[in-house]
């Protein structure tokens, strides 16, 4: 009997580590190889650090990292503040002409196919400098336009799930005890749905980072994001510099999600 | 006294949500001091009416006065009301020092004075040792004081306190209940409480007002709402009740001779006002008021007999469910004073009930 309930944990172990390869051994492999010394990315030549040096070096990934930084930022906290207010519209005036339609069109970019928005969203553009004669061309302002419109789904998806478990009589009381509305929302409100808004807020940087098909048609010559320079340097066979990259990338957005994850279980 | 005006007027107040009505044109005056009640099963419309106090609800028509100032549409931070809610609404990021401190925060009240004010508080609900505790390292118990201490805090005309001990177990919500009672008469400020215990209201409460859909039914003290409803719903709502329906048949001064088809005979119960011949009353007796024994009481105006179907065994006292020859069931109370001398009534066994008269009420309604 004991011998069968060991193999049923062993076979138990070997089903999850078969199930963590299929997610993670494609990343360990790319982190692995991002220290190959070789130039060719699938034959090991001993250790190096050599790619992330010459990433240090690369001007136009570099350039390309600041920006795409630049855009999360803006994206993040832009999308962060309209998603909070979409959500409060959502679950604290539930009743007003409309509503059911305002709901539903806040949840649609999320099953909305990324090429479509990212086509419409150029066409709009394109329509506008002609119209009104802004925004000029396309650029850094047209990404972050775009990326908001995209993650503010998801903020609104975050933010609105942890507003609508807040006890409504928290609202009332701080009321009651003679604290105008806004006070209320400054006061009581926004702190205890702080954890959901930072949780909203990595959600949207990271959405805006990793972006790669609306912004690459909604941007300019002039703003070259960090998934577009990646995605057009692999074009031209995958250099192990790209490896690199791909690290540090992974490192970066896996900070992210550990901080997020974090924040969430401290809101409870 | 009565002839002081009252602190809150409700003047014809309706509200309704769409179709339906919560609230259906209640009048009612509350005095200064008083600890009000409002009594009813969920749904009858308690809540709704406390809300429109707190200014939570805007009455969809007719007037809330509180001191003679019409606040009907005033919105609930401007109004000398404080309300503890049923969950409490403790804020679970402030201490308990800093829940207490907030509403005399937004009355722009010197920091030295709100420090005063937070400790008198702290120490009325015996709570100063936890001040630097969050809510939720406070037991229900714990919790329940502080949002006390809090509502009274800024020392409103009226607190409003939606079921304040529905939380709690039985035994701490028998000893809170003379405790918010002392506090009340310590602080001397109006209470109004929404219940739906009967046993909170009649223990807490001045008056009580007994909801029904969206009405008020009586309105009285708990002696008045016990001994004398005014109609079946009340006496069945408060406490337990005998419904005996019948026939006017005759009356001498108070006493009026009624047909019961109920209990196949005819009875004698007291009513002051003037009863029509023939008109269908129900004379409702209360299972205490009622004697019970194997012989009848010599004397008795009011006898019937029957047999026993159930004893429930209370300790303190036994109910007794009695089916009549005709079938009605009556139910009568029976304090255990002596230990098992004579007998006890057993099962099954042929008994005689009587009560008298005085102690009936009769029910037009």
């Amino acid at each position: 009997m004991n011998a069968s309930l060991s193999g049923r944990a062993a076979s138990l172990y070997t089903m999850l580590a078969l199930g963590y390869a299929f997610l993670y051994l494609p990343i360990v492999l790319l982190v692995i190889y991002s220290f190959n010394a070789s130039r060719l990315v699938t034959v090991w030549g001993g250790f190096s650090t050599h790619w992330y040096a010459e990433l240090l070096h690369d001007d136009k990934v570099l350039d390309a990292a600041w920006l795409s930084l630049k855009v999360a930022v803006v994206t993040a906290t832009g999308a962060t503040v309209l998603g909070t207010l979409a959500s409060v519209l959502l679950v604290r005036f539930k009743r007003y002409p409309g509503s059911t339609l305002f709901a539903g069109m806040v949840a649609a970019p999320l099953v909305m196919p990324e090429i479509i928005t990212g086509l419409a969203m150029l066409l709009m553009f394109v329509a506008m400098e002609q119209t009104i004669g802004w925004p000029a061309g396309r650029s850094m302002t047209t990404i972050v336009i775009a990326h908001i419109t995209f993650c503010l789904s998801f903020v609104t998806v975050v933010v609105r799930s942890r507003l609508a478990q807040m006890d409504m009589s928290l609202e009332e009381a701080a009321m009651d005890l003679g604290a105008r509305p806004l006070k209320v929302f400054l006061v009581i409100t926004l702190p205890l749905i702080a954890p959901a808004l930072m949780a909203g807020w990595l959600l949207a940087f990271t959405l805006s980072v990793d972006d790669l098909v609306i912004s690459s048609f909604v941007t300019g010559p002039s703003a070259t994001t960090l998934p577009i320079v990646i995605f057009s340097k692999v074009r031209l066979g995958v250099s192990p510099e790209i490896n690199a990259l791909a690290s540090v990338f992974v490192a970066f957005v896996g900070c992210a999600i550990a901080l997020g994850g974090t924040l969430s279980r401290k809101q409870d | 006294m009565t002839t002081q005006p009252p602190l809150i007027r409700i003047e014809r107040v309706t509200k309704r949500f769409g179709d339906f009505t919560a609230v259906n044109q209640i009048d009612l005056d509350i005095r200064q001091g008083e600890f009000f009640a409002l009594l009813g099963a969920s749904g009858c419309g308690k809540t709704t009416l406390l809300r429109m106090l707190g200014g939570f609800e805007t009455p969809t028509e007719g007037r809330i006065l509180i001191d003679g100032v019409d606040v009907s549409t005033v919105p609930p931070y401007e109004r000398p009301v404080n309300m503890m809610f049923q969950s409490y609404a403790l804020f679970p990021h402030m201490t308990v020092e800093q829940n207490i401190a907030f509403g005399l925060q937004q009355d722009k009240m010197p920091k030295g004075q709100i420090a005063e004010r937070v400790k008198a508080m702290l120490d009325m609900v015996q709570m100063s040792q936890y001040a630097k505790r969050k809510p939720a390292q406070l037991s229900g118990g714990q919790k329940q004081r502080v949002a006390l201490a809090r509502s009274l805090a800024k020392q409103p005309k009226v607190l409003l306190l939606d079921e304040p001990l529905g939380a709690l177990d039985k035994k701490l919500r028998e000893q809170t209940q003379l405790e918010l009672v002392n506090i009340q008469e310590k602080v001397g400020i109006t209470f109004i409480m929404v219940t739906h215990d009967q046993e909170e209201a009649m223990t807490m409460a001045c008056r009580v007002g007994i909801m029904k859909e969206g009405r008020i039914a009586q309105i009285g003290t708990p002696f008045e709402v016990y001994e004398t409803p005014n109609s079946r719903f009340v006496g069945d709502f408060i406490g337990n009740a005998n419904m005996i329906a019948g026939a006017v048949t005759g009356g001498e001064g108070a006493d009026w001779t009624i047909a019961s088809s109920d209990l196949g005979c005819t009875i004698t119960a007291h009513h002051e006002e003037p009863l029509p011949n023939g008109s269908d009353v129900t004379v409702m007796v209360r299972p205490e008021k009622m004697s019970i024994g194997r012989q009848p009481v010599a004397g008795a105006i009011n006898t019937v007999s029957g047999r026993i179907t159930d004893i429930a065994y209370l300790g303190d006292m036994s109910i007794y469910h009695v089916k009549l020859a005709g079938g009605a069931r009556l139910q009568v109370s029976q304090a255990n004073l002596r230990h098992g001398i004579g007998g006890r009534l057993e099962h099954d066994e042929e008994v005689s009930i009587s009560w008298h008269p005085g102690d009936s009420v009769v029910l037009l309604a």
